[in-house]
């Protein structure tokens, strides 16, 4: 019995957050079968075959799949499913919406947003916005899962290609129907969208000083944050806020710049994957919980990593 | 037409989980507990379309101990108009919720039924979806903006990276997401008149459903507190650190 | 125009005594078969969400009011086992006296230890029972008066008001509260008291009132640490010279204990902070042989009134009473103010009722209260007690513990003087160049804590987008005056890090961070310049306390 990976993509390009979920799927067993479904697709399917851990890519290229769909696609998938112990997805919007129809039409459990893989079938994932982290064990034959994909490494590409299966079943609810998309423009990413962060506190001294933040931004594609003590110092508007009562983030890098770490601030973006703190206090919170920490006047070297960088 | 919300008793958005000494999971005794956020957004939005004249009447329903009224009363004080609980002694999976839900569904025959997108303390974000798939009907899920046009129901979603439009056949479900509306304060006549209104008491074994258990929680941890990680002198270091080491940059 | 519901007792607090008064006047209407609505508004997100006490509760104003309280369920589950009382000398040192000589009014046998707030959520669901309408989540903002000067009720506050004034998408006004009879029961200085004492002059004939600062903490310990039904208490170090305050540390039930620290605001010393001291206080070897290897799991304080029966004020005025810590009916004696809030509470109903089954309609001030109360049990005790805080304040902790130990155990708090105190507590701070800077030692994570990360433990929150409710009479005075002559004390004093004096290149700026607030009212008795007046924020705000 295999796993069944569902990919994510955009009928184009594979999309990262399939390498993190196929990374978590090896976990489980050792044949991963990956599933395109899509319109016009094919490149995805090649783009998948060459991913490590993938021994065979199921191709269902037909414009009912276009938009991903969650009533086609859900039926589609569980068509597939008697062969699998396991159906796996990203725990992104796309997953997280055909996923549970998967697992209600099977009769089984969906087990959301997994951060590790303990056997094949006992998984942790966290409960309560993060504040405590559950043990779960499937009862079920077929295991439904999405993954957290920054709790996984993403699987590495191979020169050797899987194989691909055309699969020809067209499942189409005619209950819905795509009407329009709208992809965030903007000249940096959203606070919680974004793979680097660089946030300041009230060492920034005041507003306009955050601009030392944005050319750094810039270089990094960054979006900008802050604490809840710049933003009631009335340096930055409240939607900037990082923490307990503003966004919380997870970004793969998280720069505090000028940020004591107050447990509020923390509460933020503590799940961030690497966390650089800056800030001229040596004894500040926020080196407890910093990967690197550089103890330095902000106002000099945010200058310096600007043109550094 | 009718709309059925669906409401969930949890902790409050403000308290601060806490895993129990033995870890079998998380102390809730005389913990705050409150409508779950994203349910709330759920009841006003189904005011809202009661108020714009599109619907007609606002039925709320919740599964949980019988403490759960107390959620059910807030919706009711917040505009809607009658509740159902369904009583179970501990707060079933998700997909037997599904199926309770899917039996009170069937007997009341909504139009359109709006749902939580997840509750926040087991951060599922499956029930609106299971239901959809047990009925047969569309889901939106994660909507930003809801808009009853012709006979359908078009639902602007959040995906990841932008927004998504989509129209659903009627009756369909929809998920909120944060950003649908800033719901409203119950005012203090509304939550009187609110203990007057009917609210009906259901059993799984009234609506003929089997819970069956498909997961079994093992333990409940704290999550690992980071570890202070190292010091480095120069902005050269920490950007080679980075580049080479953590490979973020 | 507000929108207006009308009532006949209007409850403002759902505290030990407005729930006790609430359920008085519903067992008073149910027993006479008289239709009586009475409501409570409660500014907490639920009630006991901003409950705090010790807390030990002596049953007596319980047995009164619910005699048969054990078989209803009420959550006083560990009664007290044993009494330790101490005295620290320093960091390591401490003497512990004897049980012989303990004033009387500290011995605990038949006394419970409890989580007051969880008492006040079994109280609720008793008056709710019994007909009371209970609303959690708002809060009475204003006090409305007939034309004739009498109280006719309270308004509740607008929501959805943006910082700057603005109405938000979720506004809603507030609602006035019409009632015969209006029960003021907010606690230690409440913000609508405060403005009665002033309307209705009602302390014109009694001492000026003292309060304390309680902090206090709830650990999980190791199970073999635990002794349920033990008590501690005890005074002297860390607090210095000139600072009287004590400290508890009492074990409850499943292997938790509370602990925490009273500093009296009548403290002289302006770099105190009792929070530091309080985190210092752990380290002590008498606390930390239970706390080590513990968690804490909830942080929170709120101000105690403590001047007892000397500075008790008229409660009655047209249209209303004053009850409970509202009124400062603490007996400090004992450091107990659970039994006598009842007790005023279920005495104002008596009142109230009889006045309305009379066909009262209000306006009237109740005069029958006060012979109420002096026949009572409460007033005799408070009287007993009288002399006990001012010995402290005026002969210290030593020969005041001394004093309170012949006038409690052997004269019966029956010695024929009275002592006075009439220096308010805002008034004792002395000068920065009157002292030294005290060097607090730094947090070790494990038994002392941060400001912030404690202020995280007590789930406070308010709405970010309203306006602050910390209110500077004078904007310039905590820069142009509290700072050069005190090194503004509210940095120090706030056990919630509220306030903050900012070094900018401009020079110091006075910050206030009104979201970490605790709804204490420390700041607003203690501002040497009385500059800051608490008032209430949208309903639902504030700390979401479990089990303190």
């Amino acid at each position: 019995m295999a796993i069944l990976i569902i990919a994510e993509h955009d009928n184009a390009v594979l999309k990262a957050a399939t390498l993190n979920t196929i990374t978590a799927a090896s976990q489980m067993g050792d044949e991963c079968h990956l599933l395109v479904a899509g319109s016009s697709c094919s490149a995805v399917a090649e783009q998948g075959s060459k991913v490590a851990g993938v021994t065979k890519v199921l191709l269902a290229d037909n414009t009912v799949y276009e938009y991903q769909l969650a009533e086609n696609i859900s039926k589609l998938v569980t068509e597939l499913a008697p062969n699998y112990t396991h159906i796996v997805s990203a725990a992104t919007t796309t997953g997280k919406n055909f996923m549970p129809r998967v697992a209600a039409l099977l009769d089984v459990a969906q087990i959301s947003d997994i951060i590790k893989v303990e056997s094949e079938n006992k998984f942790k994932r966290p409960i309560y916005a993060g504040n405590a982290i559950a043990t779960v064990e499937s009862l079920d034959n077929i295991k439904v899962i999405t993954v957290r994909g920054t709790a996984f490494s993403a699987a590495t590409t191979l020169d050797s290609n899987a194989s691909i299966e055309n699969l020809n079943i067209v499942h189409d609810a005619q209950m819905s129907q795509f009407i329009s998309e709208e992809v965030a423009v903007s000249e940096r990413p959203e606070l919680t969208a974004a793979k680097v962060i660089i946030s300041g506190g009230r060492g920034m001294g005041n507003g306009e000083n955050f601009a030392l933040l944005e050319n750094v931004a810039d270089k990094l594609g960054a979006a900008v944050g802050a604490s809840r003590a710049a933003v009631d110092a009335g340096f930055v508007p409240n939607d900037m806020q990082v923490g307990q009562t503003g966004k919380i983030v997870a970004p793969d890098l998280y720069i505090a710049v000028g940020i004591s770490g107050a447990i509020q601030h923390l509460a933020g973006m503590k799940d961030s994957k690497i966390i650089v703190a800056i800030n001229k206090d040596e004894d500040a919170p926020i080196f407890q919980v910093a990967d690197y920490g550089l103890v330095a006047d902000l106002f000099e070297v945010l200058p310096e990593l600007t043109d550094k960088l | 037409m009718k709309i059925l919300v669906t409401v969930k008793r949890v902790i409050d958005y403000n308290v601060k989980a806490r895993v129990k000494a033995d870890n079998s999971d998380v102390d809730l005794a005389n913990t705050k507990m409150a409508l779950n956020p994203f349910c709330e957004i759920a009841v006003e939005e189904a005011i809202r379309l009661k108020e714009s004249g599109a619907a007609t009447e606002v039925v709320v329903v919740s599964i949980g101990p019988k403490a759960c009224q107390e959620q059910i009363r807030t919706s009711l004080a917040l505009g809607a108009d009658r509740g159902i609980q369904i009583e179970t002694d501990t707060m079933p999976e998700s997909l037997n919720a599904a199926k309770l839900l899917a039996k009170v569904v069937e007997a009341e025959q909504p139009g359109l039924i709006i749902m939580g997108k997840q509750a926040i303390d087991s951060d599922n974000n499956q029930t609106g979806q299971m239901l959809a798939a047990l009925l047969d009907m569309p889901q939106g899920t994660f909507a930003s903006k809801v808009e009853l046009i012709g006979e359908k129901v078009h639902v602007t979603r959040e995906v990841d990276g932008g927004l998504q439009t989509i129209a659903l056949n009627m009756p369909a479900i929809v998920t909120t997401d944060l950003r649908l509306n800033e719901p409203r304060y119950a005012s203090l006549p509304n939550i009187m008149k609110a203990k007057r209104k009917p609210l009906v008491v259901q059993t799984p074994v009234d609506l003929g459903v089997e819970m069956k258990t498909h997961t079994q929680l093992v333990k409940v941890e704290a999550p690992t507190e980071r570890q202070a990680g190292i010091k480095v002198n120069s902005i050269e270091e920490l950007i080679e650190k980075l580049q080479n080491e953590a490979k973020v940059i | 125009m507000r929108e207006s519901m009308e009532f006949d007792v209007v409850i403002v607090g759902a505290g030990p005594s407005g729930l006790a008064a609430a359920c008085k006047l519903m067992q008073q209407a149910n027993e006479a078969q008289r239709a009586l609505t009475v409501c409570i508004v409660e500014k907490g997100s639920e009630v006991g969400a901003h409950i705090l006490s010790g807390a030990i509760i002596e049953p007596k104003a319980i047995n009164e009011l619910f005699p048969n309280w054990q078989e209803m369920g009420a959550p006083l589950n560990t009664p007290v086992t044993e009494d330790q009382l101490f005295m620290f000398l320093n960091e390591q040192k401490s003497i512990q006296f004897p049980n012989l000589c303990v004033p009387k009014t500290m011995h605990n046998q038949g006394n419970y230890i409890a989580s007051l707030g969880n008492v006040c959520r079994w109280l609720a669901e008793q008056a709710e029972q019994l007909g009371v309408e209970i609303f959690p989540g708002f809060a009475a903002s204003e006090i409305l008066y007939h034309e004739d000067g009498s109280v006719k009720g309270i308004a509740t506050g607008d929501m959805g008001i943006s910082e700057y004034g603005q109405q938000k998408d979720s506004y809603m006004q507030g609602m006035e509260l019409h009632a015969k009879y209006t029960l003021f029961a907010e606690g230690c200085r409440g913000h609508l008291g405060k403005s009665l004492y002033k309307q209705f002059d009602l302390d014109a004939k009694s001492d000026e009132q003292h309060y304390g600062l309680g902090i206090k903490e709830l650990w999980d310990i190791p199970a073999d640490k635990h002794q349920p039904g033990l008590v501690i208490h005890g005074s002297g170090w860390p607090l210095g010279k000139g600072t009287s305050g004590g400290f508890f540390l009492y074990h409850t039930e499943n292997n938790q204990v509370v602990a925490g620290l009273i500093v009296d605001l009548s403290y002289q010393n302006p770099y105190l902070s009792p929070f530091d001291e309080f985190q210092r206080l752990k380290h002590h070897p008498v606390l930390k042989q239970y706390l080590e290897g513990g968690r804490r799991i909830s942080y929170g304080a709120r101000a105690i009134t403590k001047g007892g029966f000397n500075a008790l004020p008229k409660m009655t005025f047209p249209g209303g009473l004053l009850i409970g810590c509202n009124s400062g009916t603490l007996n400090f004696a004992k450091i107990k103010g659970t039994h006598t809030a009842m007790k005023s509470g279920m005495l104002a109903a008596e009142a109230v009722f009889e006045a309305i089954n009379n066909g009262c309609e209000g306006r009237k001030e109740l005069m029958d209260f006060d012979n109420r109360f002096k026949s009572s049990w409460l007033y005799e005790e408070l009287k007993q007690s009288r002399n006990f805080g001012p010995a402290m304040h005026k002969f210290g902790t030593m020969l005041g513990g001394t004093f309170n130990f012949i006038d409690q155990n052997i004269f019966g708090g029956k010695l024929p003087f009275t002592l006075h105190d009439n220096k308010p507590d805002y008034a004792q701070l002395k000068s920065i160049h009157d002292y030294d800077t005290i060097e607090y030692p730094k947090p070790d994570g494990k038994l002392s804590f941060d400001k912030l990360s404690s202020v995280f433990l007590s789930n406070t929150n308010h709405e970010e987008n309203q306006p602050c409710h910390l209110k500077l009479t004078d904007l310039q005075i905590p820069i142009s005056y509290n700072f050069p002559a005190f090194l503004e004390p509210a940095q120090r004093y706030c056990p919630a890090g509220v306030y903050e004096v900012i070094e900018e290149e401009t020079g110091p700026k006075f910050q206030i961070n009104s979201q970490n607030c605790l709804h204490c009212k420390t700041c607003d008795i203690k501002d040497p310049s009385q500059n800051i007046t608490w008032i209430t924020p949208e309903g639902g705000g504030g700390p979401n306390y479990p089990n303190m």
